[in-house]
């Protein structure tokens, strides 16, 4: 019954709308970046506490997370299935966009006493790749200030279960950290704006 | 609802005259490209917020007016959480639209829609009449009443449209006496928020679980079989409600007795309930009716798949439940998603540039406990040989299993969305 009706729906409009059909460009970089914010935030900066703010971020980045997930390399929700839905082209032209939008500060609560761990430790270990107290994305390196500290916390998670990989970079300086350190960098860069 | 159906047959196309009434204010940019271009947006929900929104931000020299009914907007996606008593009121699911309004200087109109001129491009409203270059419709869906025999919303409330009809059927469900059963009545597809009843199910037997020993959620369901999501929500009624929810399908209510509290299938069987949710069939928005926008089915209105003009009426846009748009659900994100790509193309048409392709996604969660959720996807793009919109292969699928962690993806859905629409 369903089935039936759709399709002659389909065909009523298929036919009225052949009339009106117009020439049309391919998708452009923000037809194809606006459907993300729904669940990014407008232009990339969230609002949703386990939602990672897109703007700001490296093209490199935005490009390397999508073909990721495309693959399954890095685990996911609901990412890896739309992935599929892109081309590499598109993913640049993604990455391109949200690396133009201005950087999406958040309020949030934090543990001051965390925060001023977190800082040391982000000196001491994370600063050579985490530029600018996590304010500036480079290359690969996604840009850690304001996210949110739930979305920090579920990768931060991921990270260490090995669900999601860390570069061995990373690696080298995370596992030796303890869990209450590790707690104290997410309070870090969630708190930088 | 049946009032204001009336209210447009009695006064649509006895306003016509009044064409030159301007908009106050002038906010063009001098030589901007769609300076003085005037775009109305009618409707205030998931997708009229972002097309108006959209707009402004493409072309900040359009004049935008969004005209709205009420003063606040409440959320559809997620009020079944309310029902199940996860949220303890509708608050952090209502909108308002002045921040909105001023940050992207969109004139709020709130007023109630009572007819539109199509030759003369102007929209007619309790408060005067608005000309428009182009006009887009974003009226949500109404009821086909006139299917139901004996229909009365306020004994056998929908709830469909997320508001009074959402707290009167808690009310009801509250007041029921222990051991009574609820009706969910499911009508034929195409409806909004296709998994919308099943996670409706799921959010009254959870709350008849906890506080109604021995009462059930009876689903009757005028399809065939679960519209969406089926295996997950059969495992997830196995998993929590085994015994709460009885399903039967093919079981299309065609009338309702108001003082006996029961339904009749098909005008045959009679099925009782304590509560009974009746959501009736649906169609396009009262408006898009006055506006002549419905196509050959007199239900629901056909557009272009590129800039969702309708290919009814010139210079008239319809976007969100109220289109066919194809492969898209009747959602909240499709009509976000819908709303973005309308605006880009209406900025493009109204300066004579070219227009771009859809590219759009679908993304919707439901609730089967407390604390999981399940989720759909797709990516849509248009067909142009065909005239419609299709899902990319592959990219409609659904979560692998009932998820903690999508139930905390669901949240983050609703406050983006949300802040989306109103900021």
């Amino acid at each position: 019954m369903r089935n039936s009706n759709w399709s002659i729906w389909t065909l009523a409009a298929s036919v009225l709308a052949l009339s009106t059909t117009v020439d049309a460009a391919p998708p452009t970089a923000a037809m194809l970046s606006n459907a993300c914010a729904g669940c990014h935030g407008t232009n990339g900066g969230s609002a949703g506490p386990s939602m990672p703010s897109l703007a700001s971020q490296s093209k490199v980045a935005i490009v390397d997370a999508m073909k990721k997930f495309k693959s399954g390399e890095r685990p996911s929700t609901v990412m890896g299935r739309l992935a599929k839905g892109y081309t590499d082209a598109d993913f640049a032209a993604m990455g391109e966009f949200f690396s133009k939008q201005k950087f999406h500060a958040t309020t949030q609560p934090v543990d001051a006493a965390k925060v001023k761990r977190g800082a040391e430790l982000q000196d001491a270990n994370c600063s050579r790749c985490h530029l600018d107290e996590g304010k500036d994305g480079k290359d690969d390196t996604p840009v850690m200030a304001s996210q949110w500290l739930p979305y920090l916390s579920i990768q931060m998670d991921m990270y260490l279960s090995g669900a999601r990989k860390m570069p061995e970079k990373m690696a080298e300086k995370v596992k030796p950290m303890s869990k209450a350190d590790l707690d104290a960098l997410l309070h870090f860069y969630a708190s930088q704006k | 609802m049946k009032m204001e159906r009336r209210n447009f047959l009695k006064l649509f196309g006895a306003s016509a005259g009044a064409a030159t009434l301007g908009l106050a204010g002038c906010a063009s940019t001098p030589g901007a490209a769609g300076a003085g271009k005037k775009v109305v947006v009618v409707g205030g929900g998931y997708g009229g917020t972002v097309a108006a929104k959209y707009l402004r931000m493409m072309d900040p020299s359009l004049e935008v007016t969004l005209i709205e009914r009420n003063d606040h907007f409440i959320s559809c996606p997620f009020s079944n959480l309310y029902l199940g008593g996860i949220l303890p009121d509708l608050s952090s699911l209502t909108i308002k639209y002045g921040k909105l309004a001023a940050n992207h200087g969109i004139k709020f109109v709130q007023a109630e829609v009572t007819g539109v001129d199509a030759a003369n491009h102007t929209v007619s409203t309790s408060k005067g009449v608005f000309p428009y270059n182009r006009l887009i419709i974003a009226p949500g869906i109404d009821f086909r009443t006139d299917e139901i025999k004996g229909y009365d919303e306020t004994a056998m409330p929908h709830a469909w449209k997320a508001g009074p009809q959402t707290l009167r059927l808690r009310q009801q469900l509250e007041a029921m006496k222990p051991g009574g059963n609820v009706l969910i009545s499911i009508p034929l597809t195409p409806f909004r928020c296709p998994p919308g009843p099943y996670e409706r199910a799921s959010m009254i037997a959870m709350f008849l679980k906890q506080h109604k020993p021995g009462s059930k959620v009876i689903v009757l369901d005028a399809n065939p079989d679960i519209v969406s999501k089926k295996g997950l929500f059969l495992k997830g009624w196995k998993k929590h409600y085994e015994g709460i929810i009885e399903y039967r399908p093919a079981k299309r209510v065609t009338e309702m007795n108001a003082k006996g509290m029961a339904v009749l299938v098909e005008g045959l069987e009679e099925v009782k309930g304590a509560v009974i949710n009746l959501i009736p069939p649906q169609k396009a928005g009262a408006i898009a009716h006055a506006a002549g926008l419905v196509g050959p089915d007199k239900r629901w209105c056909p557009v272009n798949p590129t800039t969702f003009e309708s290919t009814v009426q010139k210079d008239i846009h319809v976007i969100g439940d109220a289109c066919i748009a194809g492969a898209m659900p009747k959602s909240g994100y499709s009509a976000n998603s819908q709303a973005k790509a309308c605006a880009m193309n209406v900025v493009a048409l109204l300066v004579g540039r070219e227009v771009t392709d859809l590219s759009a996604i679908n993304t919707c969660y439901s609730f089967l406990s407390a604390k999981e959720a399940v989720s759909v996807t797709g990516v849509y793009k248009a067909n142009k040989d065909k005239g419609t919109i299709e899902a990319v292969a592959g990219t409609v699928a659904v979560s692998p299993d009932l998820s903690e962690v999508e139930a905390l993806y669901a949240q983050s859905w609703i406050k983006n969305i949300l802040v989306e629409m109103s900021s």
